[in-house]
């Protein structure tokens, strides 16, 4: 399988904006799929628990900030 | 309720001064004999200062208070000649275990670095921390401790401060040309000089308890997030000397106080948290709602405030007397160099700008503490319960969870006494920093290296030195050669200050790093000194 990198993802400093998920309407599926039998408390939670999961991940605090931003938070 | 302590009733004693009606001007008057009032006195007069303590009491503190004191402060203590006993007295744990709804989440162990005197942590009740240091105060000439004397008022002057005080005896005034006011966070004296005192009381109550009993529980510390036993809720469970367990129960906002504080509600609590057969006693209990707030300037004039009178914090992470009693370490050796004239006044305006910003560090620790034990919004509460959760499987939200960052010393990395680093250092202890102990041999004994540093400013130089001291206008330090005076014993502190043959340090009398080189330079530490007394 032929993976083009965006240009911007060897930087470590920003935050990724051009599209990078290989597969978006799979992905997309799987994730409200995910959710689908959830009562709304339970998928809340989950969502919790992915933000985290996710943030560990990415792991830069600069863009952790910066995705935080993005997302519409309050952000100094 | 039951006693395992019997609270020591103090003499009054009628001072010389008001029994023949003299008005006496005092170098130093400290009010208030608490945690931070008496580690005041007792570093004051270990550094030569006569100092006259005021309380408007006559015992220690009493129910259930602080508990856990951390490194910094008993190092402290042990300069002063009390650390020892409190060790000895208080009991020493490494583990602390978290867990929620009805199982373990995870446990971390405070695996304390090997080879300091102290020990990371000690859990021991106020009263006992407090009747030591009455003890010590009766053993050092300096130290004048009057019990029921009670500050009334306060009148600011150019270069003193005239104090109204109330004894059993009648009212009558003194003098002092600093005056040290440690009394606490409802602090009369604040209000006196008109000291804004601001910042957020939390929307929450937790009932305190101690309770004596043979446990079998493990001498760690358990916190559980919404336990079966206290549904949607926190519960804290430390043990203390004299098989004295404290517990603490978060209530939330709309719990009675009044009512929570009975026993007939407190025993079924602690029933259901210990099992029906649970044996055990309630020894005190309160309710309290904690709070966050700080002085806007730790100096008014001739008035300079410590301890929970310049900032009181939530007690998750056990920063109140901790950090208090840093405030006083910070301040003796400045308020002694001033009352001398080796230093400008300006020095005692560092004590702000230092131990302010320790304040700020341990109001935002607390406050996030708080923020992660009572969660503010349904949203944030759940992104709570996500972090335990994950924390079983996960190691990496471990770090996330937060039921107390335990006090730390904070260093004043950024303060205007510190000589900048010209020399590449590997390490902790850069300028500003509290200085590491490590195992030292002097002549054939083995000691500790904190032990050797404390009364003055002292340069310590790993081996050879062309000087047996280095001076700078009135101020004398001497050259510790480590090596040749001191035996770096295991290694350590050539391993913690990065030392090599040449490497010197400039600590200041409160043992914290003032400036460090590559070798050894008169002149610069010459110049270091001038720069760490402001002058
Ligand atoms: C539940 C709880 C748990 C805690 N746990 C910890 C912990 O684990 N570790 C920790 O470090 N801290 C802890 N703290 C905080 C700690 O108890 C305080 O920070 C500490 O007592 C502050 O000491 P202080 O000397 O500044 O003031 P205080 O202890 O309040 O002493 C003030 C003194 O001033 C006297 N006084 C007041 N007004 C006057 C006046 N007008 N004239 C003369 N004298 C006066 C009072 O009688 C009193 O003796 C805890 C607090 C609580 C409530």
């Amino acid at each position: 399988m032929l993976h083009i990198l965006p240009a911007d993802a060897h930087r470590h400093d920003a935050l990724i904006r051009s599209p990078n998920i290989p597969d978006p309407d799979g992905f997309y599926e799987e994730l409200i799929e995910s959710q689908r039998l959830l009562t709304d408390e339970a998928a809340q939670l989950m969502n919790c628990k992915l933000i985290l999961l996710l943030a560990n991940h990415v792991g830069d605090r600069a863009v952790l900030t910066q995705a935080l931003k993005a997302a519409g938070g309050a952000v100094k | 309720m039951m006693s395992t302590y019997t609270y020591p009733k103090y003499p009054y004693r009628i001072s010389s001064e008001q029994e023949a009606g003299r008005l006496v001007r005092h170098p130093v008057v400290v009010i208030g004999a608490g945690p931070v009032g008496l580690t005041a006195a007792l570093d004051f007069a270990a550094r030569g200062i006569p100092t006259v303590v005021l309380d408007d009491n006559d015992t220690v503190s009493v129910g259930s208070r602080a508990v856990c004191y951390a490194k910094r402060p008993l190092e402290i203590w042990d300069r002063l000649g009390c650390g020892e006993r409190m060790v000895e007295r208080g009991i020493s744990w490494r583990i602390g275990k978290v867990f929620f709804e009805d199982d373990l989440r995870y446990q971390f162990d405070l695996l304390p670095e090997p080879d300091h005197k102290m020990p990371a942590m000690i859990n021991l009740q106020q009263y006992y921390l407090e009747e030591f240091m009455v003890e010590e105060c009766a053993r050092q000439p300096l130290v004048d401790l009057r019990w029921k004397h009670k500050l009334l008022s306060l009148q600011q002057h150019e270069d003193f401060a005239t104090l109204v005080v109330e004894t059993p005896d009648g009212v009558f005034s003194l003098e002092a040309q600093w005056v040290v006011a440690c009394d606490g966070a409802n602090s009369d004296t604040r209000k006196m000089v008109g000291a804004e005192f601001t910042g957020q009381a939390f929307q929450d109550r937790f009932l305190i308890a101690d309770v004596v009993m043979k446990a079998h529980f493990p001498t760690e510390r358990w916190f559980w997030f919404d336990p079966p036993f206290h549904r949607n809720q926190s519960v804290l469970l430390h043990r203390q000397a004299d098989d004295v367990w404290r517990i603490d129960f978060q209530l939330g906002w709309d719990a009675d106080p009044v009512e929570e504080k009975k026993p007939e509600n407190i025993i079924p609590r602690v029933k259901a948290m210990l099992g029906p057969d649970a044996q055990f006693e309630l020894e005190w209990a309160s309710v309290y709602q904690f709070a966050c707030r700080r002085i806007d300037r730790f100096r008014h004039g001739r008035v300079i405030f410590a301890g929970d009178a310049a900032h009181q914090v939530s007690p998750f992470g056990a920063r109140g007397a901790n950090s208090g009693v840093q405030d006083v370490d910070n301040l003796g050796w400045k308020l002694k160099l001033v009352l001398d004239g080796l230093a400008p006044e300006t020095l005692v305006d560092t004590y702000h700008d230092e131990r302010a910003l320790a304040a700020d560090d341990n109001i935002a620790n607390s406050t996030r503490s708080t923020d992660f034990i009572t969660p503010k919004s349904a949203m944030s509460r759940r992104f709570r319960n996500a972090v335990l959760e994950l924390a079983q499987e996960h190691p990496f939200a471990r770090p996330l969870v937060n039921s107390g960052r335990l006090s730390t010393p904070t260093p004043y990395l950024a303060s205007s006494l510190n000589t900048p680093d010209e020399d590449a250092f590997a390490g902790l202890m850069a300028p500003g920093t509290a200085c590491a102990d490590a195992p030292v041999r002097v002549d054939g004994k083995d000691g500790w290296f904190l032990g050797l540093l404390g009364g003055g400013f002292t340069v310590v130089t790993f081996g050879e030195a062309p000087l047996g001291e280095v001076r700078a206008g009135g101020i004398a330090a001497p050259v510790l050669r480590i090596g040749i005076d001191a035996a770096d014993a295991k290694g350590r502190l050539a391993e913690r200050y990065d030392g090599a043959d040449g490497t010197t340090y400039l600590i200041r009398p409160d043992q914290h790093v003032a400036a460090r080189w590559r070798s050894f330079d008169p002149d610069k530490i010459q110049g270091a000194i001038t720069r760490a007394i402001a002058a």
